[in-house]
């Protein structure tokens, strides 16, 4: 083998990426999901970002001195293999691998601490929260049912969880199908729903704003589309959503989505409730004031009128596998129901 | 024939052209398709492994292009939810359990038996049987393409989601008899490197003096019978609850869902490193020569390997932190996710120390490790992040975790295999392959690799779940995934080269001669590639650098290559004492067999027998397969062997 061409080092292409990492986290207002920002007292901002500068540091400290053994070794007089190479055995080795290894030791150790003081100062809330929300996932939405001790006061949603802010709020989470994980990133991580199992897990926003949310658990054909959004207010904005959620759906007036509701409670009421009208399947999302709501089919869609014509005439173009069915209505039967559906304010 | 005719010493002999050609006639394999198939020549076998585990490796790349495709941009309906779920459920598997550890076994089963100078393993015919059944256990899994039913629920497999009621047809019972069946072959192999390891090593290799390289396999084979058992049952009892309506896993019923998340973890988390550790001691064993210096800190190193394993044994937990555990659960396993750094901090600047000291040169498998560590930084970092339970809380299931596995596995164990390939083809095939594409290929592996994966890490900042086969495009990861996925076809291409490179050095490659490296292992002392035989003479070892003892001057005594024990009256070996690997017995080594083979075949049909509840098969299947064993296992006088003590 003759003497061998330069190259630059190995190190150099990982570098540019350090600096997008660096400014894309810095740029992260367009990443709904991003965790690298967010508030509440459940978030672990300081401890993800206190981890991601801690390794970065020492990516460059390695490879600082992975670049200088090798830029050392470049400037060696060049060896000729087969045959004739020097081999030597240089004493020192030892005494810096135990240096690095008293140094790694340090470091971990901090962490540990660090993270074990972050488990416990974020395990509990840190006042008794006046709100409980029981989340159940399913096939791929969220049931949303706001529990209280006045039975009156208990009411469903579904993908759309509203929570005053400033204060915690309580989860209990349940699956009755396959295990999903609750995720709303920028308020906490991850809490999985296990069946058979119940666990409870709290967060709190302290600034007035839309979050979203995802399963993160995979769990079959539509794990993708297993949106959410938790919306936090100002509390009196929060109490009156709630006053309005607790009231029935409104008797349409118009002809067309008296017809409609026709259709619907033909066509549709074996899975969807609609409260105060005979409508009272559990299997899908409970629709009583479903124009309240932002999206659709558990955040795929905006709540828009074609859309939801659209999500209405074919679900299984939009999510496939999902377990709405096609619900084969004519033309004019699709708007009734859409006019139908566009009172439940 | 009377007891004292079993007695016998070996005889001390030169290593002569009469010797060889004694040993290569009765080394010889058979030849034609029969001796093909009943070879028990640990060579051909490891080549074999090698072949089929990269053949595995390609198939798996192949699936995580497709699925790059489809996630190049946003809303692409490329692959139906259905076809995404199988891709990256088979992606997974074929990538952890059928290349990864085998890549790893190919190399041990080639090299083992020339480092520690011996003629073959301890069991060759085990070791034939364990090839095949690694084969065909990767062919039952992918029949189950063939017939449309491929695994959809990960390679994770979690119940409910894997269970009858979600999931009713073969899709998961392929997997899961695959699985068993790829569960034997890897603890039959452990058993087999375990025993080569501790009992047939050269005369005077003790068991400090063994080289890095035996340290990394023993200790992973102790790891996989250790922990193979976990996952064979879980599948066992996923099967009994699948078919037989058992309640292992329901929850409506006693059972619970996370006890296959445990079970399955038990071994999972060993699993990692069982697959990565072989890896990095074939590094360290490689690294040195191409640094001209002995291993820096070897000592260190070989505890920090067995430490790194047993660690490993207590990290299960942190796939599932976020299911609901108590806070003194999630304080410990945490505490050891980070603490397991330390023992691979140790390799890592044992590394460093080697090239800064040595007097590195710079050929392509060079390359390769030095790249290897810049990957192995990112891999362990962002592992040791995850090892923080409320920043897993976050970092859990996004693609942040994806960029982790990826650069742990592609990091700590593809570039490392590369640069072993580089390193050790010309031993295997006589001829090097070409550094000058090896030099291209390894800067486009290199780009593709940090290009493919470590946008990754952004996009799970930025909340991108695993698993999803299409997202939004008001997320914010459209730019980063058509990064990744050009990243992708990159190191598809770089590995295409190695490729060519292989198939162009065959043929074209130049003469390596016994020693292309210089290199200071038993490896270098034998032609390239080596006879049937490997060593004409037993050597007799005096340090850990047998070749190296001249220049280095570190033993009183040298090490003897050219005069030790001829063991040339019928196939022999030498086994000797654990710890001082002192002369024992003379091993009678089988002759090539079919049992192995039609054994696994018929296990294999065995399998598939079971898997579609065809019970008179089950039986005519048990029933031929007692019959080879017996076959197998007949005692035949001409293997006879007595504890035979040395003068």
């Amino acid at each position: 083998m003759r003497s061998h061409p330069r190259y630059p080092s190995s190190a150099v292409p990982a570098l540019p990426w350090l600096a997008a990492l660096l400014y894309s986290t810095a740029a992260r207002a367009d990443a709904p999901l991003g965790y690298l920002s967010g508030n509440g007292p459940r978030n672990v901002n300081h401890l993800t970002w206190g981890l991601l500068i801690i390794s970065i540091l020492v990516f460059v400290i390695v490879i600082a001195i992975l670049l200088i053994a090798l830029w050392r070794g470049w400037w060696q007089p060049k060896i000729t293999f087969p045959g004739t190479a020097p081999v030597y055995d240089p004493p020192g080795g030892v005494r810096a691998i135990y240096a690095g290894l008293v140094l790694s030791v340090l470091v971990l150790f901090g962490v540990t601490v660090w993270t074990v003081a972050t488990i416990a100062s974020i395990s509990s809330p840190p006042q008794k929260p006046r709100l409980t929300i029981e989340v159940t996932a399913r096939l791929w939405w969220w049931d949303v049912r706001y529990l209280s001790d006045d039975p009156a006061q208990t009411f469903t949603t579904a993908n759309e969880i509203h929570i005053p802010v400033g204060e915690p709020v309580s989860f209990v989470l349940k699956s009755p199908g396959v295990i999903h994980s609750f995720w709303v990133p920028k308020l906490t991580g991850k809490t999985d729903l296990i069946p058979g199992q119940t666990n409870v897990t709290w967060l709190q926003a302290d600034s007035p704003g839309i979050y979203r949310g995802q399963c993160a658990e995979y769990c079959g054909l539509q794990h993708a589309h297993m949106g959410m959004e938790v919306i936090a207010s100002q509390r009196p904005r929060f109490v009156e959503w709630r006053r309005k959620q607790l009231l029935p759906a409104q008797t349409p007036t118009a002809e067309t989505a008296k017809m409609g509701r026709a259709v619907f409670m033909q066509r549709c009421s074996i899975c969807h409730t609609v409260r105060g009208t005979p409508a009272g399947g559990v299997i899908g999302p409970d629709l009583t004031h479903l124009m309240s709501r932002r999206t659709l089919a558990a955040a795929t869609l905006p709540n828009r009128p074609g859309f939801l014509s659209g999500w209405i005439a074919d679900p299984q173009h939009i999510k496939p596998g999902a377990k709405m069915p096609m619900a084969s209505l004519s033309g004019p039967e699709l708007n009734q129901v859409r006019d139908y559906l566009q009172t439940l304010q | 024939m009377s007891d004292a005719d079993y007695f016998r010493a070996p005889v001390l002999a030169n290593d002569t052209q009469a010797l060889r050609r004694r040993l290569e006639n009765t080394w010889e394999g058979e030849p034609g398709i029969r001796g093909w198939l009943s070879t028990v020549d640990h060579k051909t076998l490891g080549i074999r492994y090698i072949v089929t585990a990269f053949v595995f490796l390609a198939l798996g790349g192949i699936e995580a292009l497709i699925m790059r495709l489809q996630l190049a941009q946003p809303n692409q309906s490329l692959l139906s939810p259905e076809q995404y779920n199988e891709l990256f459920s088979i992606h997974g598997i074929t990538m952890i359990l059928w290349y990864a550890l085998p890549i790893l076994t190919g190399f041990s089963v080639y090299l083992q038996p020339l480092i520690l100078g011996t003629r073959d393993m301890a069991m060759p015919r085990l070791n034939a049987f364990t090839y095949w059944v690694f084969l065909f256990s990767g062919a039952f899994l992918y029949t189950s393409f063939l017939v449309g039913a491929a695994p959809n629920a990960g390679w994770f497999n979690y119940v409910p989601l894997s269970s009858q009621a979600s999931d009713p047809g073969f899709n998961i019972d392929f997997y899961a008899f695959a699985n068993i069946l790829l569960g034997i072959s890897t603890t039959l192999s452990s058993i087999n490197f375990i025993v080569t390891i501790l009992s047939m090593r050269a005369p005077g290799m003790s068991i400090n003096r063994m080289p890095i390289m035996s340290w990394g396999t023993l200790t992973v084979s102790v790891g996989s019978v250790l922990s193979v058992p976990a996952v064979s049952l879980a599948f066992f009892l996923l099967w009994l609850d699948r078919r037989f309506g058992t309640q292992f896993f329901k929850p409506e019923s006693g059972g619970h869902p996370l006890l296959w998340q445990h079970l399955f973890w038990m071994w999972g988390h060993p699993w990692v490193y069982i697959i990565v550790l072989p890896a990095l001691s074939m590094v360290s064993q490689a690294l040195p020569v191409l640094c001209r210096r002995p291993l820096a800190g070897f000592s260190l190193v070989a505890l920090a390997t067995v430490l790194t394993m047993m660690l490993g044994y207590g990290v299960w937990l942190h796939h599932m932190f976020a299911t609901g555990l108590p806070n003194i659960s999630l304080g410990f396993f945490s505490a050891v996710s980070i603490v397991i750094a330390i023992p691979s901090g140790v390799a890592l600047f044992a590394w460093l120390a080697t090239i800064w000291s040595g007097r590195p040169v710079f050929t392509t498998s060079f390359l390769y490790f030095a790249g290897f560590i810049v990957v192995f930084v990112i891999g362990g970092l962002s592992g040791f992040m995850t090892g923080s339970v409320p920043a897993d809380w976050q970092l859990h299931d996004t693609y942040f975790v994806v960029a982790h596995i990826h650069y742990v596995l592609i990091g700590w164990n593809l570039f490392p295999v590369l640069g072993a390939l580089y390193f050790w083809f010309p031993k295997m095939s006589g001829r090097l392959l070409d550094e000058r594409l090896g030099k291209w290929s390894f800067w486009l592996t290199f780009l593709g690799i940090n290009l493919a994966f470590f946008p990754m890490h952004l996009l799970g900042l930025r909340g991108m779940p695993r698993r999803i086969y299409t997202y939004p495009p008001d997320m914010g990861w459209d730019t980063i995934n058509l990064i990744v996925t050009t990243g992708a076809f990159a190191l598809a291409v770089g590995l295409l080269l190695t490729l060519v490179n292989v198939v162009l050095s065959l043929r074209r490659g130049v003469l390596a001669g016994p020693n292309p490296w210089d290199g200071d292992g038993l490896d270098w002392s034998v032609p390239s590639p080596p006879p049937p035989y490997n060593f004409a003479v037993i050597p007799m070892i005096a340090s850990r650098t047998p070749l190296w003892e001249r220049p280095l001057s570190h033993s009183y005594e040298l090490s003897s290559l050219t005069y030790g024990y001829a063991l040339d009256q019928g196939k022999e070996a030498l086994s000797t004492t654990t710890l001082d690997a002192l002369p024992k017995a003379i091993v009678k080594m089988p002759e090539d067999s079919l049992a192995p083979f039609l054994l696994s075949v018929v296990l294999t049909i065995l399998f598939a027998a079971l898997m579609i509840q065809s019970w008179w098969l089950v039986i005519l299947g048990g029933v031929v397969g007692l019959a080879i064993t017996v076959g197998w296992l007949w005692p035949r006088r001409k293997l006879a062997q007595t504890a035979g003590t040395l003068p």
